[in-house]
Formats: C-alpha cells, sequence, structure tokens
C-alpha cells in the first residue's frame, strides 16, 4: 500500500479544518467516542451543528483562539491508499509551519473561500508550493454553497489563480481545480445536484488518482551513511555493514561505488533488511550495505556511483527559508545539516530577499527575518554532496541550526 | 472487494518500517546514552522489533526502560521478560512504589486512584540517574489531538516539559538531536501509524504480543459504562459486583486506567476485523484521557510520556 503525504494551507476562515473534518468523516476515519466527544464540545460552544474542525484543532490555545497554530498530522485510508495530511495554518506569521509541513508533502491542497477568490495568502501558499516543487497543486473552492454554486464564480477563479500560476508552475508540475463546500459535504467523496455543471472528479476522487511521485528513482544513487553496524560477535566477527537510507536512484549488489569525500572505489558485495539479502533497492528504503573490499566509511559519507557523483560543494547559494525570531545574519557562522551529513557553515552574503505578496527583490539584504524567503551564499568549513534541489529534490535541501539554542532556525534550497 | 482482501498482507505501508528504521538510527548515531521506555504495550513491542531491524546483524545498542507502576497486569510483566530473554535486550526497571515510598509522589485517593500520573516523577527520576539523553516512545500522532502536533524529536527540558509553541521545526527527513545540557529527547519513530499500521504490522512480522491481547475470559466490574479489570489495586464501591465476562484490551496500560472491551477476538485476523469496524476509538478506552478534554495536553506539559 502506498502512502500519498499532502499539505494543506488556507487562510484562517477558508473552512481547511472543516474539510479534513469531513474527509475523514466520510472515509470512516471517526470513530464513534471521537464524534460524541465533538458533539458536546460543540454543544458547549454554544453551536446548532456539530463542529467538525474541532477534530483537528488540537491544543488548549487553539480552542481559546480559534485559530490553528503548529503543523497537526492527520491520517486517514481508503482501501487502496494511506493518507497523511501536513494541516499547516495558513495566516501570515506562520509561514514556517508551511514550509515545515509541505517539506514532504507530494500534494498541495489550497482553499479559496469562493466569496473572497483569490487572495495574497493564496498567492503565497502557491509560491511555497513552487519553491518546494511540490509535483501537484490540488485548488478547493471552497463555500460554493454561499455564492449559489455559480459556475461563473468558479470559472472567474479558476482564471485568476491560472493567471499567477502558470507563470510561477515548474515544468511538470499539475494543477486541478475542484468547486466543494465542506461545510454541506459537497464534492469532497460524493457528486451533488447543487453542482452538476462540474463533470470532473471529486475531491477525493482527485486524490486518488493522482500518481505517487517516483521520480527520485530516476536521479542518481545517492547513499548517506547513517551508522555503521558492527556486531563484533562470534557470529559476524568481520561484518562491517553501512546503514543508511536510499536518497535517490537505485542501488544493486554488484554496482561500483565511489565513497564520498574520499573518493576510494568499491563495489557492493550485499543489500540487506534484517538479514534478508535484496536483489534492488530504491529510494526511502532503509537498508544495510556491505562492500567487496575494506575501505574507511563513516557516518556522513555518501556512496554515489561512479561518473554520477554529486559536486563536491564548500561554498553554495541557495534559497532559504527562515524560521526563528533570531534574523539570520551575513557573517554569522550556524550548523548546516545535510541529510546525516553536517558542517560549520558561514553566511557570506544575503543576496536578495522576496517579498512573497508581490514577488519584489530586495538586493544586498543586511538581514532575513522569519517567515522571509531569500537567496543567501554559503561557505562551509568541510564540503558537502547536495545536488540543485530543481534537479533532485531529494538530495537538495538543508537546514540551518543555531549552534547556541541548537533550533533549527532555516531550510535551504541547493541553486 | 471484500474486507478480508482489504486487510490481506500487504496492506502495511513498508515506507512506515524504513522511516521507523531509520530514525532509531539517528538516535543511535546522535545521541550517548538512548533508551527504549518499554511499558509492554503493542506500540513499545514493535519498538522493539523495529530496533533489532536497524542494527541486525548487531544487537540492539540502547536498554529498555521499564517504569512499573505495580498495577500492570501480571501477563504484561510475563511477555516483558520473555521478550529481554528472546532479544538479548538489558531491561532496566524503576519502580513507582519507590517514588511513593520515598515521600516524592503521593497516592492517589478515590474510586479513580491511579498510578498513571505518579510514574511521571519516577520516569524523570530515572532519566537523570541513568543519565539518558534520548528515549525512544511508542506514542503516536493518530491517537490523540495534542499528539497529533508532537514532532519525532521532542527536546524537553529538566523537568521533562513540553511547550508546544517552542518546537523545533522538522523539515524534510532531517532530525536535529542537538541540545544543551539538562535538556533531553523523546523520540517517536512510529508517529506516523495509525492503530491499523500496528496491528497490520504485527501480523505480517508475526511478532507476538501479550495475552490480554486476545480475547479471554476475566472478572471485570462496570462503572461509567465501561468494564474495568477486577483487581486488588482497585478501588470499588459495594454496589460494584464483579462478574465473569468474555474481554480483551485495545491498549494495555495499568489495570487501574486500562477498560476492556467485550470481545470475541482470539486471533490477530479477528482483532484487525474488530479495529475496523469499531465504534470506539483506542484511546476512548483510556479512563485517564477523560478527565478533562486538555488532559493529554496538560500531562505532557509536565513531563509525561
Amino acid at each position: 500500500m502506498d502512502i500519498l503525504r499532502i499539505a494543506t494551507a488556507g487562510s484562517v476562515d477558508d473552512g481547511k479544518s472543516t474539510l479534513i473534518g469531513r474527509l475523514l468523516y466520510e472515509t470512516n476515519s471517526i470513530t464513534g467516542d471521537k464524534i460524541e466527544a465533538l458533539e458536546a464540545a460543540s454543544k458547549r460552544k454554544g453551536l446548532e451543528f456539530t463542529d467538525l474542525s474541532l477534530l483537528t484543532d488540537g491544543l488548549i490555545a487553539e480552542r481559546e483562539q480559534g485559530i490553528t497554530i503548529d503543523v497537526a498530522h492527520i491520517y486517514f485510508s481508503t482501501p487502496t491508499r494511506k493518507y497523511i495530511i501536513g494541516d499547516t495554518p495558513g495566516h501570515i506569521e506562520y509561514t514556517r509551519n508551511m514550509v515545515t509541513g509541505a517539506s514532504n508533502a507530494q500534494v498541495s491542497l489550497i482553499l479559496i473561500d469562493s466569496r473572497n477568490g483569490v487572495v495574497e495568502q493564496t498567492f503565497r501558499h502557491f509560491f511555497i508550493a513552487m519553491l518546494m516543487r511540490i509535483p501537484h497543486v490540488v485548488v478547493c473552492v471552497n463555500k460554493m454553497d454561499l455564492v449559489n454554486y455559480s459556475q461563473p464564480r468558479f470559472d472567474e477563479i479558476v482564471a485568476g489563480f491560472k493567471a499567477f500560476a502558470e507563470k510561477l508552475a515548474f515544468a511538470g508540475q499539475a494543477i486541478q481545480f475542484v468547486p466543494i463546500s465542506s461545510l454541506y459535504g459537497e464534492n469532497l467523496t460524493q457528486k451533488t445536484e447543487f453542482l452538476n455543471w462540474y463533470h470532473g472528479p471529486t475531491l477525493l476522487e482527485t486524490l486518488e488518482s493522482l500518481e505517487v511521485n517516483r521520480s527520485a528513482a530516476q536521479q542518481p544513487g545517492r547513499f548517506p551513511v547513517q551508522y555503521v553496524v558492527r556486531p563484533k560477535t562470534e557470529e559476524f566477527h568481520d561484518f562491517r555493514g553501512y546503514a543508511g537510507k536510499v536518497t535517490s536512484g537505485t542501488f544493486r549488489p554488484g554496482d561500483d561505488v565511489v565513497v564520498l569525500p574520499t573518493g576510494q572505489i568499491s563495489r557492493i558485495a550485499t543489500i540487506e533488511k534484517f538479514g534478508q539479502a535484496l536483489e534492488t533497492v530504491g529510494p526511502k528504503e532503509s537498508v544495510v550495505i556491505t562492500l567487496e573490499t575494506d575501505v574507511d566509511v563513516s557516518r556522513g559519507n555518501m556512496l554515489v556511483r561512479p561518473g554520477e557523483e554529486p559536486e563536491s560543494r564548500k561554498e553554495l547559494v541557495a534559497r532559504i527559508c527562515w524560521l526563528d525570531n533570531q534574523p539570520l545574519a551575513a557573517g554569522r557562522t550556524y550548523l548546516l545539516q545535510h541529510g546525516v551529513n553536517d558542517t560549520k557553515a558561514k553566511i557570506v552574503g544575503i543576496d536578495e530577499v522576496v517579498n512573497v505578496q508581490t514577488l519584489d527583490r530586495t538586493p544586498d539584504a543586511p538581514q532575513l527575518k522569519l517567515n522571509e524567503i531569500g537567496t543567501i551564499r554559503l561557505k562551509m568549513a568541510k564540503p558537502i554532496f547536495a545536488d540543485r534541489y530543481a534537479d533532485n529534490p531529494a538530495n537538495g535541501a538543508f537546514i540551518l541550526i543555531d549552534e547556541y539554542t541548537h533550533s533549527t532556525v532555516g531550510v535551504g534550497f541547493v541553486e | 472487494m471484500s474486507e478480508v482482501q482489504v486487510s490481506g498482507v500487504g496492506t502495511f505501508p513498508r515506507e512506515l518500517e524504513d522511516e521507523a528504521v531509520y530514525i532509531m538510527r539517528e538516535v543511535a548515531a546522535q545521541f550517548e546514552r538512548p533508551a527504549i521506555l518499554f511499558s509492554g504495550g503493542k506500540d513499545s513491542i514493535v519498538l522493539v522489533r523495529l530496533a533489532q531491524k536497524a542494527f541486525f546483524p548487531g544487537k540492539i545498542p540502547f536498554p529498555l526502560l521499564h517504569i512499573d507502576t505495580g498495577h500492570n497486569f501480571p501477563e504484561t510483566i510475563q511477555y516483558r521478560d520473555w521478550l529481554v530473554r528472546e532479544t538479548g535486550a538489558e531491561l532496566l526497571v524503576r519502580y513507582v512504589q519507590d517514588s511513593i515510598d520515598a515521600g516524592k509522589v503521593r497516592e492517589e485517593t478515590g474510586k479513580y486512584a491511579s498510578r498513571n500520573v505518579l510514574q511521571t516523577v519516577t520516569l524523570l527520576d530515572a532519566i537523570e540517574e541513568f543519565k539518558f539523553d534520548a528515549c525512544l516512545g511508542g506514542a503516536r500522532r493518530d491517537e490523540e489531538k495534542a499528539r497529533a502536533k508532537e514532532r519525532i524529536f521532542s527536546v524537553r527540558d529538566d523537568f521533562g516539559q513540553w511547550d508546544a509553541k517552542r518546537q523545533r521545526p522538522e523539515l524534510f527527513d532531517m532530525l536535529n538531536g542537538r541540545i544543551s545540557v539538562g535538556e533531553n529527547v523523546r523520540v517517536f519513530p512510529i508517529s506516523n501509524w495509525t492503530e491499523l499500521d500496528v496491528w497490520n504490522y504485527i501480523r505480517e512480522e508475526q511478532i507476538a504480543i501479550p495475552s490480554i491481547y486476545y480475547a479471554h475470559q476475566r472478572a471485570v466490574i462496570e462503572r461509567d459504562g465501561m468494564l474495568w479489570a477486577d483487581s486488588p489495586h482497585l478501588n470499588k464501591s459495594t454496589d460494584e459486583i464483579p462478574f465473569e465476562a468474555t474481554v480483551r484490551f485495545r491498549t494495555v496500560g495499568d489495570m487501574t486506567c486500562t477498560a476492556a472491551v467485550l470481545s470475541e477476538a482470539v486471533e490477530l485476523e479477528m482483532i484487525i476485523g474488530e479495529i475496523r469496524s469499531a465504534k470506539i476509538s483506542e484511546r476512548g478506552a483510556r479512563i485517564d484521557d477523560k478527565r478533562s478534554e486538555a488532559a493529554m495536553e496538560k500531562r505532557k506539559q509536565q513531563g509525561y510520556f
């Protein structure tokens, strides 16, 4: 069974929580006692209906303020697929959560209130989906009941969205539009007569039909070594295996490999999972690889095939989204973590800061503040083995960590 | 398509196992003294299997820590000791009774008295005693609303407290386990699994589980519409008369805070069938969560698991 990870985004009142609550409800993913609890909570709030949005607004502060303030993970399944929703808040001060929620997503679900149409936030959500190269975008035009299920209104919103999205979208990014009413559950899993002019799939049908992205398998082989397994027991006295998760490409026993950064050459002897030998292994699989020859390999090294080596970078240019209250400052040093490899990195300069609302660019900014996106130049203490994010997203992102607070303060995409 | 086919082998998304194994290896690489928090429940049993897989053919490079409340089901303790022999893992046990005797916590009174809240103190003391910098737990985000927002690496302060607003963003699969002196990390490798995923995994991997997960005869009392296992630890009122019923447990905590459900499920296939049609969610049988709507979040802030 495969997994489809979805990032949802919407403005505060777009009805995102209601939409998710509805999806769970209509796929039988909410059990009886949870519904009872929802009914009781709705009554306490003086509501006359069962507020399905209460299902996802989990934290005390959220219930007090009636808003979503962090990334919540929600699960549902159909007979063919498991879905993981990263529900991220839409309001401006929480762009960092949106980026976080989107980082593992293959689908970006964007909500538009049909009364308001495309607003600044819609623009920002799409910009982030584009920046993070999320292959599928599904735009839900919600609250169709409040515009009398008007087809001209829907068409107008679609045209407005396409007007800016088609300029920004990367090659291969697919955008689909679905008119819905999440409050009444229309066009989520079932069609209704009110939207009879719409002949496309429902939201769930749309999600069920999306191809899980397997493009990482077509990329060059990247195997970062996480942990060296050396049992030193009688039975496995000389065993030396390299544990890790394949980032991209595929590997087979007999493949020649180069160890980065040392450049030593060896050949894959076995690929194992819990003692079971595998013929081939692909992206996201956690395995143990043994090599035919004794070479020096440790955590943070990477196995790749000769002729497919990534550029060994001690300097790089990256798009960056800043996640911390303390701004990024040119000249400062941070820890850079790329996969399981890390190094000290100095910010050489901030080339530009992009205003996500207007796409205006400010060159040579002195700092990058929380929720801002910019382009920076970095210099590292030792090389990392990254690909361009646009070429191979699985091996093209990194995080920046504050050396003093140990917090994750930024995420970068290698240019 | 029939239900049986739907829940057949291949239903478990293998990506979840690869993700959990990756997390386990990050823990071994990034921390000096990690431990698995072992309760004897199915989720922590799955963690042990994942740890075996992650380091095979090496041994599990961290001990199992069991906080023994003294209110465990005897079957859980038998199972624990069997599992330790079977896997060769190191077991450490610390007792809530010792915390009570030392005057660090006070036993609850009344008919809802349980040691579930008390165990937090014993746990924090054990973390300090063994200087654990990372504790692996079997919590899942689908269990409860506050857990839906939990990170995979969850940084706790000296008092084990969780601050929802100070959580580190987790991007892609990059885990940042760097901490300051006094801090430690709770790690949740099966965050993205649902209850059904756990059961499907147990079936596909043929993992042995304690007998109380299967339907059996047991003396129970009825209270607040739930069935409670009769035991010397349960404070019964005079009108609560124990009776025999065929029950099983969906979740295994203490005898004083885990309710039983009527069930005829004597094998895994039947358990999975029951869950697929279940009208009550897993934590709905946990009496500790019903105390208030925000019960879990409040306990987490205080350092609960």
